[in-house]
């Protein structure tokens, strides 16, 4: 209060009762000052006495001595209450719970380093987004504005990537299931058709032959790259013979062209040495398919399969810690082509199918928790309302699971099981979580890969999905569910028309 | 509701059952309840102090508390 009085004015000019009316001032605003301060003192006493602490379940832990393990991750409890600067709470009070959240700024910032780290490497580089990993059409577009070509395994992902704008020469279609009509409007479109096996094969030269086409066509090729389990169901095997038989026999129809090779090791791969033989073994058939048939393979297509940073089940350390990156496959793949002998001019394209590595981490799950339990082992559990039918990578990782609030210090080993009448919805085995309560809310991390196209209407109806973008503005991508929009298909024969 | 007469708890929440040499944590809220055991509150008065004192409703705490109870059950420490 001290600091607050006026300075007595020092002119000369001033006589002694100027002096003491302008003390008095002083004395009466400086009083009036304390008085509020002493009020609000008090008001924040009461205010703190009428404050109740915050509440947390008592539970008890036995305490086990064993051997410390030396990899051991961070106590932490780490919580996530917003994305990109939008509160968790927020988004689920306007868009329900579950809830699919995506960052566009994530997306574009994984699709403009995974090029980066390629065309640092290697001059001619083409990313083919994988509809199958993503095929919502908001995400899609994000990576066709990036640049990237489109990779269907269907004629209906097909018809989504003509749908998003996507020229016909700059769609990939893979898959074995390519009917007549598909691959006729895919040769008519000039797109890419990755042909799968010999019925496909004979297919597209009596189709070409009937309809004068011109397809543009490359094989897939499988092979041995020391990986288990060895992908030899789909195209046709490089060791025995096969793939070397559909080259020659596409050399020898009259309307087939020969443009490139195409394989696809594996998925969440996690050795580069795979890649380094898949490309090895493609530059090989490129190489005799110049030196026997004169014809120059224009692009390399390694395929996906790079993994994401999340962990698989039964892993002893998490993926952040053991997974290779990007950059590392990237390594692998353009040293074994650089090196092969191909001259500048001759160097193929090289085109990734990249999925997994692009958007799992720019996806995220919001759900609250329905309720506690305790199992009869004495374990903890809780009851989630998100289930393996929206969560279907559950199966497969161990999830990232953070509270969206602050909670205690205090974790207790707990059971993370979905709102499905089914036991095998279990979304996290064990986890270490603090204690939360019903209602709370939790965000599940990584999730922008296959969940939103592999999802099941199994129980409950699947819930919206938003986008986030560039600003972090929320745009609704897809709308949940209601039971409405399910039934427009169902018929219902006339016999049972009528009610008991 | 109390303890077995052997059981040893601290204010920390420390419990050490010299019977089985099982010792175990427990959190704020858990080592309350410990210090209301020792002053033989009954349940109808330790439900009363934690609601005044926590912002918690009244339902949920019971809920907990047989939860909690349950524990300690399981773990030996209660005389029954």
């Amino acid at each position: 209060m001290w600091g607050n009085f006026k300075r007595f004015p020092e002119q000369e000019s001033y006589r002694i009762e100027d002096k003491v009316w302008v003390a008095l001032e002083v004395v009466v605003e400086n009083s009036a000052y304390t008085f509020a301060k002493l009020l609000a003192s008090i008001y924040k006493a009461k205010k703190l006495q009428m404050e109740k602490l915050r509440y947390e379940r008592p539970i008890i832990k036995k305490l086990n001595t064993g051997f410390i393990n030396k990899f051991g991750t961070q106590t932490k409890n780490e919580v996530v209450s917003n994305l990109e600067g939008v509160g968790v709470k927020e988004l689920i009070k306007q868009y329900g719970s579950p809830l699919f959240v995506v960052s566009e700024k994530q997306i574009r910032r994984n699709y403009q380093n995974a090029t980066r780290v390629f065309r640092t490497r290697y001059p001619k580089i083409q990313f083919a987004w994988s509809y199958k990993t993503n095929y919502l059409n908001a995400i899609c577009k994000i990576f066709h504005q990036e640049g990237s070509w489109a990779e269907v395994v269907s004629g209906f992902e097909y018809e989504k990537a003509i749908g998003n704008g996507v020229p016909g020469n700059r769609i990939i279609f893979n898959g074995p299931d390519k009917t007549d009509e598909q691959l006729i409007t895919a040769a008519r479109n000039n797109s890419l058709i990755h042909i799968d096996h010999f019925d496909e094969l004979h297919a597209l030269i009596k189709l070409s032959e009937d309809y004068d086409l011109k397809p543009r066509v490359a094989i897939r090729v499988n092979m041995d790259t020391g990986i288990y389990p060895k992908w030899d169901r789909f195209g046709f095997n490089y060791e025995n013979g096969q793939a070397w038989n559909a080259i020659t026999r596409i050399i020898k129809s009259d309307n087939l062209n020969l443009v490139g090779l195409h394989c696809h090791i594996g998925t969440f791969m996690l050795e580069t040495t795979a890649y380094a033989i898949a490309a090895s073994k493609l530059c090989e058939l490129a190489w005799d398919i110049r030196e026997k048939h004169g014809i120059t393979i224009q692009y390399l297509d390694l395929g996906g399969g790079f993994p994401s940073t999340n962990t698989l089940k039964g892993s002893y350390l998490p993926g952040t810690d053991t997974l290779p990156t990007i950059d590392q496959f990237a390594d692998a793949i353009t040293e074994v082509i650089l090196r092969f002998g191909f001259s500048k001019e001759e160097l193929p394209l090289l085109i990734l199918e990249t999925g997994r590595a692009l958007i799992d981490d720019a996806g995220f799950l919001l759900g609250t928790v329905l309720a506690n339990k305790r199992l009869s082992d004495g374990r903890s559990a809780m009851v989630l309302d998100i289930g393996v039918n929206t969560l279907f990578t559950a199966f497969w990782y161990d999830h990232k699971v953070t509270p969206a609030q602050e909670g205690g210090q205090y974790t207790e080993e707990t059971v993370l099981y979905g709102p499905l009448c089914m036991n095998i919805d279990i979304i996290r085995e064990n986890i270490s979580l603090p204690l939360m309560k019903k209602g709370d809310h939790l965000v599940v991390h990584k999730v922008g890969a296959y969940n939103m196209t592999q999802w099941m209407q199994f129980i409950t109806l699947r819930p919206n999905i938003v986008l986030l973008d560039q600003e972090s503005h929320p745009h609704l991508i897809r709308q949940a569910e209601t039971l409405k929009y399910l039934e427009q298909v169902e018929k219902i024969p006339q016999h049972l028309l009528k009610n008991p | 509701m109390r303890f077995k007469k052997n059981i040893a708890t601290s204010d920390t929440g420390f419990i050490f059952n010299p019977a089985s040499g099982d010792s175990f944590s427990s959190n704020t809220i858990g080592s309350e309840i410990f210090s209301y055991f020792k002053e033989d509150k009954s349940r109808k008065e330790i439900i009363s102090l934690i609601c005044d004192k926590y912002d918690v409703d009244k339902n949920q705490l019971e809920k907990d508390l047989e939860d909690f109870f349950s524990q300690l059950r399981d773990h030996n420490l209660l005389e029954e």
